[in-house]
């Protein structure tokens, strides 16, 4: 019986082409990670491994273009991420830990609503926002723009998180005279961290990712990362390019396999 | 994660429901400022006059929507005619967005169902590679995508080498070099909603089917396709409607010749052509578009979980 169910499960050519999607989805990464050891000025011709293109980061003639980018980009991801995270456990908290009451749709539906207005449609709204109200465009409402659309992507694993955690914790604590805020704070809290640390990764990589919205609400001369290399690759294809791209592929594959194993670590048993 | 709206269901208890109010405050806040308005005054911008060099002159107009939808001429005093230039950008965005869901379906169905069927053990971590490049930045994995895919790119280097081709396959530019970034865009959307469907098919039901003597394709066809179409249509939803108003990849991998719907409003606030209420008017079309197909499919959800019992 076992051996037929297994065969049941299994088709012909289902194993081939998971491997094919997994070498489609890779292969650009890996070839583009290659080539930027490629020491060559060309990026067609292959000459030898070297870390020349990683050096012209950070010292060659464009460096302070993308240190500033850089910098831009991690300040906003930083603050986006810690601000969108906070309103989100907040929110998570009221909604899966706040009964059943009028508004709980509605503020679900208005927390997942930057995920379903396209976001080129975000985009051109916030900046007609910014335009109207006659906010300067600038580092700040780059800020702006980026909490508001990281909430759902914060909200995601802490409501998934604090779904998973039985409420018998608090219960017990406040049998034994803690008040709602202790239960909340020594007890809840400590239990949610796994879920509401993959938040603020995830939210720090949306907002170090964004590129179209960034792209539309930025002042002129201010450039995140993104956009910077946006404006570059309009240009064509460099080899330093490459490099950063290099570079920021694997901080964002790192922080998603933090966050996968956070996520997966359960401290309430 | 998969983009779709957060899970509403789950155990709920009352135990801060004094302090609702106030817990939910600094959210709706932020989202009704910095999400809700501003796509009320794009609403409002769309019917405005428009000021050369962007921005906009506050008088009410039709001029935005009538130049989408009319051709009145060069001087405007022509009778109308139906000006398709921008109907035919919308057309071909949901022509390309259709072709990218299709490949996304034909590659992301094989491998959820692969993925599902694995031991339990080891489904999480088939998923999470098929999700790492999804948190690659976009704008980097496009650019990946057109350095692999030029004309003396890798690609071709390795299709040469082999022998499989004497001259350099031309893909960058064309309307299959759009589709190819938009399945590699949003592939994850695809995958996920039809893994968590097959995971949860009952495939004692297949066993049941292979007794009365049919086929595995029969059974797939019709059996399992029936069960899991939920996770199947959520799927397509899912790469459709992000890949309909998609910037990156027409943009860098199309060409001028392949302009979808994102490339035209970008040029309204962008581009030297800088009409604002046209380009928050064609926002508008398209997010009214996108409005639809949600209605729809949540709809149908509705239909078939009330008949899935």
């Amino acid at each position: 019986m076992a051996s037929r169910s297994y065969d049941i499960k299994s088709y012909t050519g289902f194993k081939f082409i998971t491997l094919a999607c997994l070498v489609i989805l890779y292969a650009p990464l890996v070839v583009v990670t290659i080539y930027s050891f490629n020491a060559s000025k060309s990026i067609t011709v292959w000459e030898g491994l070297s870390l020349r293109w990683y050096v012209d980061v950070f010292v060659g003639p464009e460096s302070e273009k993308f240190k500033l980018a850089a910098m831009n980009s991690f300040v906003i991801a930083i603050i986006a991420a810690t601000v969108s995270t906070t309103i989100a456990t907040l929110a998570a908290t009221a909604v899966v830990r706040g009964g059943n009451f009028r508004l709980r749709t509605a503020s679900l539906g208005l927390i997942s609503l930057p995920l379903m207005v396209p976001e080129i449609v975000t985009a051109v709204a916030t900046l007609i926002f910014f335009n109207a109200i006659g906010f300067d465009r600038g580092l700040m409402t780059i800020l702006m723009a980026h909490i508001a659309f990281c909430i759902p992507f914060a909200y995601l694993p802490i409501s998934a998180r604090m779904q998973g955690i039985e409420d018998t914790y608090e219960q017990a604590a406040m049998d034994l005279y803690a008040t709602k805020r202790q239960a909340f704070t020594r007890i809840l809290l400590p239990l949610m961290m796994p879920g509401i640390i993959s938040g603020f990764l995830l939210a720090f990589i949306v907002s170090l990712d964004d590129f179209i919205i960034t792209n539309f609400v930025k002042g002129a001369g201010v450039e995140t990362l993104p956009t910077a290399i946006f404006g570059a690759v309009k240009q064509g294809i460099k080899p330093n390019i490459m490099a950063i791209s290099t570079m920021l592929l694997g901080l964002s594959v790192i922080m998603v396999t933090i966050s996968y194993f956070i996520s997966k670590s359960d401290n309430t048993k | 994660m998969t983009g779709g709206a957060p899970n509403s269901g789950g155990a709920t208890t009352d135990t801060y429901a004094k302090a609702r109010t106030w817990l939910l405050m600094p959210a709706w806040l932020v989202l009704l400022v910095l999400s809700l308005t501003p796509v009320a005054l794009m609403l409002v911008y769309s019917f405005l006059t428009k000021e050369f060099r962007g921005g906009v002159i506050w008088d009410f107009s039709l001029a935005a929507y009538d130049q989408f939808f009319f051709d009145r001429g060069l001087f405007g005093d022509e009778p109308a005619r139906i000006e398709w230039t921008y109907i035919g950008i919308f057309w071909r965005s949901i022509w390309q967005a259709g072709a990218a869901t299709v490949l996304s379906l034909l590659i992301g169905f094989p491998t959820a169902y692969f993925i599902a069927t694995r031991p339990e053990k080891a489904r999480p971590i088939w998923v999470f590679l098929v999700t790492i490049p999804y948190w690659v930045n976009l704008l980097i994995r496009t650019v990946s995508m057109k350095f692999l895919l030029r004309d003396q790119g890798p690609l071709n280097d390795f299709l040469m080498f082999t022998g499989l081709i004497d001259s350099p396959i031309h893909i960058i530019n064309t309307n299959f070099a759009v589709q190819l970034g938009l399945f590699y865009s949003y592939l994850p959307f695809m995958v996920l909603p039809i893994y968590a469907a097959v995971e949860r098919y009952n495939f004692t039901l297949s066993e049941a089917a292979a007794d009365l003597y049919a086929s595995k394709w029969v059974t797939l066809r019709r059996i399992l396709l029936p069960a899991v179409k939920p996770g199947v249509v959520a799927g397509c939803i899912l790469v459709f409607v992000p890949s309909l108003g998609s910037f990156l990849a027409p943009d860098l991998l199309g060409g001028a010749k392949n302009f979808m719907i994102g490339s035209l409003i970008e040029e309204q606030f962008k581009g030297n052509a800088g009409n604002w209420p046209f380009g928050a008017a064609a926002s508008m079309i398209l997010l009214t578009l996108v409005l639809i197909i949600l209605i729809m499919f949540t709809r149908q959800q509705a239909k078939s979980n009330k008949a899935g019992g």
